[in-house]
């Protein structure tokens, strides 16, 4: 959309042109509507940052770019192929009936696996819920993801040792929390320094999609984070969707530009190119670390499936447009340039899907050999003295229990 | 601005038909926009989409754009907006996608919602109705099983309500939207399938008032929106012992209307509150409280509570031990038989 665009006093015809499409049933949206509404395919402006092109080519850029070894570019691969094969695992058990419902991140693999991998040990990270190619960044495995979607726990890993937050549900609530770290990174010292000392730099990346920008929490995150100059990248994954809602419900500027207000900088990059997600993330990381922070990232790409198994998208958006997105698979974009540049062969491809097939395995057995969580978790961890009100209330209830199991029934869970 | 009464229009409303809870509301707004041309719909993913229950399935087609809106993500912005438009002369309703996400909104409800009427000496009206479907036993992820009435019918200037049926979904939203006072509107997200027989013609209840939806002698169950078909199984299971039990549905959850509760309890002489809510300063702690200053000659045993615990909402696993079931409600009518 141009600047023109956005003043010229063209809404009442637009609101016209809506009004005369013919109704569609509540299923499918009739081809009126889906070309008023096949947005989603737009390639995303002139100040897209890409270095490769979707068809796997090598392109340079005056401010972006980077040295990949080739031994980086297949780890890159090999990230991708991997998490996309759990992802999709995960929406099997869903389907199978061992999860009560899996967030598919399919289609957004580059942007995390280039901004995960330009994260260091020491730095944080916050995620949102659709994370799971920066959890395997972190050193989480995928199977650590299982208890929150089994229902058998609330997160599993350990944000201070894997330096990942749990996931968060609660749309934008991150974003605060994430600016708030950075701000004690600041605060205790780890940000700016310089020679010997550089390498002990910290920096936050936040994540978070789209529709989250509409939060208040968000954007107070952003005035925080310029107020007190935080290190914290904050990392927009633009999948174009937010449920049923396509980006323009939130927002009429490029979410990137919206940077510019807070008086940091903005960068779009191509979400679907692990190399520009890399090298923007690498820049922006290190900029925070030396006392330039905060920055925002707009990552843009394409949520390849529904919302979550719980979603039908094809009440709200056309196959078309995930037919054009198709043409900019983040995996087979690099695949393509691996071969192209001869720089991996066909034997690292076929190791990397034996890989993915061992993963999936272990991914499946996983699901299937989960304990049930005892009776008890439901009461500890409340607080970090106990409760004497929660502890009666457990010590009551397994009483209770305890009654049914002498009555010849089952106590339900067995304890870990 | 007089509130227009609630009535039923055309063919659909004025016919029995069999409908579920989601149903009911759905045709409540729908009665209420064809009534009232100031009532409109808004929230997250409720127009294309219709709601992520589908609860206002269809709405957006038939009413435009205008009239249901497809709001950008922020519940702050939801409520604050719906404060705006009420000034204005509209009737919004709001939908909130679930319980656990209505507290970005939270400054806007109490601040504003429920204070400007008393601020302004009565000179601005907000008839801003929240919908909020709520409680547990979906098997969901965190922050999409909670019970956070209480916290509202904590706060004065608003009404809190919760419907346990099809039929009360119906005419209740109707009457929460005529309603000149913000509204919040606690939808037993478990039950929205569940059926029920609308004669349109039958007069509701109003909105204010709680209703006995079984006579018995035994013993009282007072109770609310997803627990009240929690505590009619119970009823049903404790007559092959020969217990007689009493169920009140609260309906309105503030202001309570306790009168039918004590007239029960002064029959059966015990009382025990029903809600998958914590317990710790609820809805069933202020009944509970309330029915011993009424009834207390009358109590023949301290009045129970069985309620979810005070902890936060459990990992989905678990949902079954931390909800109030038949067996929990049972237990607690059988503590107080032998008190
Ligand atoms: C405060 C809050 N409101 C509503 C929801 C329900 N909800 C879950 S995901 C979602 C859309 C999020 O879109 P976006 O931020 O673009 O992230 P994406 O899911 O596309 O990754 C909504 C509305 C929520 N989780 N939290
Ligand atoms: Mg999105």
């Amino acid at each position: 959309m141009s600047p023109e665009h956005w003043t010229r006093p063209s809404r009442a015809d637009a609101h016209g042109h809506a009004d005369t499409a013919p109704a569609a049933t509540s299923a499918t949206p009739t081809r009126e509507q889906v070309i008023a509404g096949l947005r989603a395919t737009s390639e995303g402006g002139a100040d897209l940052v890409q270095l490769l092109t979707p068809e796997g080519q090598r392109v340079t850029h005056p401010d972006f770019d980077i040295d990949v070894s080739a031994e980086q570019l297949r780890g890159m691969y090999r990230d991708m192929v991997l998490i996309r094969r759990a992802d999709r695992e995960g929406n099997a058990l869903q389907r199978q009936g061992q999860l009560g419902i899996w967030v598919p991140l399919l289609g957004q693999e580059a942007a995390q696996i280039g901004a995960g991998r330009a994260l260091r040990p020491q730095d944080m990270a916050f995620p949102s819920y659709r994370e799971h190619g920066v959890a395997w960044c972190r050193g989480v495995d995928p199977t650590e993801l299982l208890g929150i979607f089994r229902g058998t726990d609330h997160g599993s890993w350990d944000p201070h040792e894997t330096g990942l937050g749990l996931y968060t549900i609660v749309i934008g609530n991150q974003c605060l929390n994430a600016t708030g770290y950075a701000m004690g990174q600041k605060f205790d010292g780890k940000v700016g320094n310089s020679d010997g000392d550089a390498s002990e730099n910290e920096a936050t990346m936040v994540f978070f999609g789209d529709g989250a920008t509409s939060q208040g929490d968000v954007h107070e995150g952003m005035v925080w984070a310029s107020v007190y100059d935080a290190p914290v990248v904050f990392f927009c994954q633009n999948n174009q969707w937010a449920i049923s809602e396509p980006t323009e419900r939130q927002s009429r500027v490029p979410l990137y530009e919206r940077a510019r207000g807070y008086g940091f900088p903005g960068i779009r990059v191509d979400g679907n190119d692990v190399l520009a997600s890399m090298a923007v993330s690498q820049w922006a990381l290190d900029e925070a670390r030396h006392g330039n922070g905060p920055l925002l990232i707009e990552a843009f790409t394409y949520r390849m499936d529904a919302h979550t198994t719980s979603d039908d998208a094809t009440r709200y958006r056309m196959d078309d447009e995930l037919q054009a997105w198709k043409l900019k698979d983040p995996v087979e974009r690099l695949r393509v340039h691996l071969l192209r540049e001869e720089l991996a062969d066909q034997d690292f491809l076929d190791e990397v899907e034996r890989e993915a097939d061992e993963l999936a395995t272990r991914f499946r057995q996983f699901c299937f050999d989960m304990p049930e969580p005892p009776p008890e978790r439901i009461f500890s961890a409340v607080y970090a003295e106990e409760s004497p009100v929660v502890a009666a209330q457990r010590d009551d209830y397994l009483q209770y229990l305890s009654g049914f199991a002498d009555a010849g029934h089952d106590t339900e869970g067995s304890v870990r | 601005m007089a509130a227009p009464t609630v009535e039923s229009t055309g063919s659909e409303t004025t016919r029995t038909q069999t409908i579920t809870i989601a149903k009911g509301l759905n045709m409540a707004m729908r009665a209420a926009m064809e009534r009232d041309p100031r009532v409109m719909v808004m929230g997250e993913d409720i127009g294309r989409l219709g709601g992520v229950f589908r609860v206002t399935d269809g709405l957006q087609k038939d009413f435009g754009e205008h009239r249901v809106l497809d709001t950008p993500l922020a519940e702050s912005g939801i409520v604050g907006t719906a404060i705006g438009l009420a000034m204005r002369g509209y009737r919004p309703v709001c939908e909130i996608q679930f319980d656990g996400f209505i507290f970005p909104g939270f400054d806007q409800i109490v601040s504003q919602l429920s204070k400007m009427h008393y601020r302004s000496q009565g000179r601005v009206k907000v008839p801003v109705v929240i919908r909020v479907p709520f409680g547990g036993g979906i098997g969901a992820v965190e922050h999409h099983s909670e019970s956070p009435e209480s916290l509202f019918a904590h706060v004065a200037g608003l009404k809190v309500v919760s419907c346990s049926n099809p039929v009360d979904a119906y005419w209740m939203l109707q009457q929460a939207i005529d309603s000149d006072d913000p509204v919040l509107f606690f939808e037993p997200k478990r039950r929205y399938w569940e059926k029920a027989e609308l004669d349109p013609t039958t007069p509701p209840l109003s909105l204010g008032s709680s209703a006995v939806m079984r006579p018995g002698t035994t013993a009282t169950l007072a109770t609310y929106g997803p627990m009240v078909k929690t505590c009619l199984d119970a009823a049903n299971a404790a007559e092959e012992d020969g217990h007689e039990l009493e169920v009140v549905d609260l309906r309105s959850l503030s202001p309570l209307d306790l009168e039918p509760v004590a007239d029960s309890v002064r029959r059966t002489g015990r009382l025990v509150v029903v809600s998958e809510s914590p317990a710790e300063s609820s809805i069933t702690s202020e009944v509970a409280t309330r029915i011993q200053q009424e009834c207390f000659y009358s109590l023949e045993a301290p009045v129970l509570r069985v309620n979810g615990f005070d902890t936060p909402y459990p990992p989905s696993r678990l949902e079954e031990g931390y909800l109030p079931d038949l067996d929990r409600v049972l237990d607690a009518v059988d503590r107080s038989l032998t008190y």
